[in-house]
């Protein structure tokens, strides 16, 4: 259609014009870019800092265990009295003074304290109490009569390779990049429905408000308007979503190299504690398998169904809104419609978070993935993992069905509602419109 | 064919709300058709259906007699009541937008907009934002975007409001020019002097229903009462004022006159002629003033919708 393409054409310029939107643009990956620098400097700070800490081993059974690191110097003080030990301790500014009492290898265990300024670290903590674990469990052990040599020996390390039926082989970073594709996905359906949903429902009441609507639909058929605001308004967010990946990208790889700040450290204490659970050669193991297992996730699937179940979830969600900002008179009064439009959607990312995680071919998760309200977060969530391509395509029909029938319900309303002023309009009026 | 727009029997429901009721009118071509009633008697829903914003529920309209379709979108131009533009965008480009959507190419909706931007003297506007512009310069804007693809049909939803005195007159002649040029027009209004200065028929509806229409000189006559303006000079007026009250219907008379010796409204019998009248005066008294009372618009209108 002539009409539709003209429409769709104005939406566009005009959104993609309009200064806010411009500076939006340019400006969030800025901010973004600019708040994650700083989180990472920060927590960067936050490992590279020295600190001291002081032991005093009464009991003599810790004597070559804590060994100095990069970061941690262990400074014995084994011939001090605790008061006096903690009062060092604080003179020097050091981190905290650990303190191991007397006591045998059933006993002394209870007595570990960990005096300081301010509460210590959890990671510092967890790293002292493994420490102390480990060589407690080596004591007892040679106590019970085995050497250090069979104790050693006596370490094993196992990491479970998954196979499916098919011969598909997969670890747990092949789990973890699934996640991340899936939620990457939902997430940003979500952002976009939210984001632009908003901005075609603001465009509808700006038109009513500005009165220039009737004058349009004595031109054009409602539902040409409809569907043009609705496809200018997301080819105006492609286009934003596009700049902002770009940006992202150029930034980030600008930042990293200029200013030496490592992006990822921003997870850099989780990061030492995967690192710390994990042996260094299963880790290239792992890799690689992860290498490979991204070669085998099913990347067709992936980006056909990421099409189909983004631009279905997406128009289903924004022709409500855009019924939405045709029933009322200016923002303040959407809010009421607002709820039932969020609460799907919030679910849905609530069910892909915690039950796809956890078991994404479970009741739960199968079942939201066939709801079309929630079927396209949730559905793009479980793919990754593998789902049957005849729900996919049951989902996706029924996905089809309510689509068509919300803007057909969208349309009428918006038929309705957007030569009405005055009167903030309840639900049975809306039912009321339907019938017109 | 003279009929440029025939409505047969229209009617429309909204809910339990009936906005109009078989209402019929038929608007000759090249006329000045006044649509009038008080506020919500259902003008703007007809004219809403004459535009295809609202489809009728039973009835039909028809245009140059064919039933109207989407194409017929661009041989009206529709001027409603409550209008306004896109305020942040530009002048030109909006104009551009709104013909094109009526069906103008590009370079056609460019030359037409040159054109009335020059005759408007407001060239300059093109870059504008609406938010840059007056209330009435928008007007002048909205008034070009609807014209500006020289519809078959106008439609004028309260043209005058908004504009200055000047302004509005500037408009007015456009809108008898394009007339002159062929354009038929539909012009709905409560200002009942700008009817009286340019319709040529008039449909009056009142709670959903039609309830007068026709040429607009047939419905005076219709309305006249025979009562006559009668201004005499006279050096004994008392008796010649019982002369003429036992003849005649007298009226209290409120015209103004230079001579106010006797001042009447006389109301004479459909048997008597205005000039048996005339001449009983002249035999009476001096005649200074003798005007047939002619209902205007506005006493019409008013009288139409007391009695219904």
């Amino acid at each position: 259609m002539n009409h539709l393409s003209l429409i769709i054409k104005r939406e566009y310029f005009t959104k993609v014009k309009n200064k806010s939107f411009v500076i939006m643009t340019f400006l969030s990956p800025l901010i973004m870019i600019a708040l994650i620098s700083v989180v990472a400097y920060l927590a960067q700070l936050n490992t590279n800092k020295k600190r001291t800490i002081s032991i005093l081993d009464q009991s003599g059974l810790f004597t070559e265990v804590f060994e100095n690191t990069d970061n941690t110097t262990y400074n014995y003080t084994n011939d001090a009295t605790v008061e006096e030990a903690k009062a060092i301790v604080k003179e020097d500014e050091q981190y905290g003074l650990l303190y191991i009492g007397k006591g045998n290898l059933d006993t002394v265990g209870e007595t570990v304290r960990f005096y300081s300024e301010d509460s210590p670290s959890l990671t510092v903590i967890s790293s002292l109490e493994n420490k102390i674990e480990r060589k407690l469990r080596d004591l007892k052990l040679v106590a019970n009569g085995l050497n250090a040599e069979e104790i050693k020996a006596a370490k094993a390390n196992v990491s479970i390779l998954q196979e499916s039926f098919d011969g598909q082989k997969s670890s747990k970073i092949d789990n973890i990049l699934k996640l991340a594709f899936g939620g990457i996905a939902g997430y940003l359906l979500f952002m976009f429905i939210i984001i632009y949903g908003n901005m075609i429902m603001r465009s509808v009441i700006e038109e009513k408000t500005s009165r220039i609507i009737e004058i349009i639909i004595s031109s054009v058929k409602p539902i040409q308007l409809m569907m043009g605001k609705i496809i200018g308004t997301s080819l105006a967010g492609v286009t934003q979503f596009a700049i902002w990946i770009v940006l992202l990208a150029i930034l980030s790889t600008v930042v990293s190299i200029v200013f030496g700040i490592d992006l990822t450290a921003a997870q850099g204490q989780q990061q030492e504690l995967i690192q710390q659970a994990m042996d260094s050669s299963t880790m290239q193991n792992e890799i690689s398998l992860a290498i490979q297992s991204f070669q085998n996730l099913p990347i067709a699937n992936l980006i056909i169904a990421f099409l189909f179940f983004f631009i279905g979830g997406y128009l289903l969600y924004s022709s409500l809104y855009a019924a939405i900002g045709a029933a009322v008179d200016n923002e303040t009064d959407t809010q009421q419609f607002m709820l039932p439009i969020l609460m799907p959607l919030i679910l849905a990312v609530y069910v892909g978070v915690f039950t796809v995680i956890e078991d994404p071919h479970g009741t739960v998760s199968t079942i939201f993935s066939f709801i079309p309200f929630t079927s396209p977060v949730v559905m793009l969530m479980r793919i990754p993992f593998g789902v049957p391509m005849w729900q996919q395509v049951v989902s996706l029909l029924l996905l089809v069905g309510t689509f068509t029938l919300t803007v057909w319900f969208a349309a009428k309303i918006y038929r309705v509602g957007i030569l009405m002023y005055g009167k903030k309009p309840s639900y049975k009026s809306l039912m009321k419109w339907l019938k017109y | 064919m003279s009929e440029l727009l025939v409505a047969n029997a229209v009617s429309k429901d909204f809910g339990d709300f009936r906005a109009l009721n078989k209402v019929s009118i038929a608007v000759p071509k090249g006329s000045i058709f006044g649509l009038l009633g008080p506020n919500g008697a259902g003008k703007t829903t007809l004219i809403r259906i004459i535009n295809q914003i609202t489809m009728p529920d039973e009835g039909s309209v028809l245009l140059d007699g064919h039933p109207l379709k989407q194409e017929h979108i661009r041989d009206i131009g529709y001027l409603p009541e409550e209008r306004g533009l896109y305020k942040s965008m530009r002048v030109g480009e909006q104009a551009l937008y709104l013909a094109q959507l009526k069906g103008m190419s590009k370079s056609e909706a460019k030359n037409q907009l040159k054109y009335w931007f020059d005759k408007f003297e407001i060239s300059d506007w093109w870059n504008k934002k609406i938010q840059e512009l007056s209330k009435g310069q928008a007007q002048k804007i909205q008034f070009i975007v609807t014209v500006l693809h020289r519809p078959k049909l106008l439609i004028f939803d309260e043209p005058f409001s908004g504009f200055d005195p000047i302004n509005a007159n500037l408009i007015k002649d456009e809108i008898l020019k394009l007339r002159e040029e062929g354009a038929t027009v539909i012009f709905s209004t409560h200002r009942m002097e700008s009817v009286e200065e340019l319709c040529d028929h008039i449909a009056l509806i009142h709670k959903s229903n039609k309830v007068l229409d026709g040429n607009l000189i047939d419905i005076k006559r219709q309305f006249k009462s025979s009562t006559f303006e009668v201004g005499l000079q006279s050096n004994n007026s008392k008796v010649v004022i019982e002369e003429i009250k036992n003849k005649f219907d007298v009226l209290p008379a409120t015209f103004k006159n230079v001579y106010d010796d006797v001042k009447l409204n006389v109301k004479i019998t459909p048997e008597t002629s205005p000039n048996d009248l005339l001449s009983f005066l002249t035999s009476k008294a001096e005649v200074h003033h003798f005007v047939e009372v002619i209902p205007s618009s506005n006493d019409i209108f008013i009288q139409t919708v007391k009695n219904n």
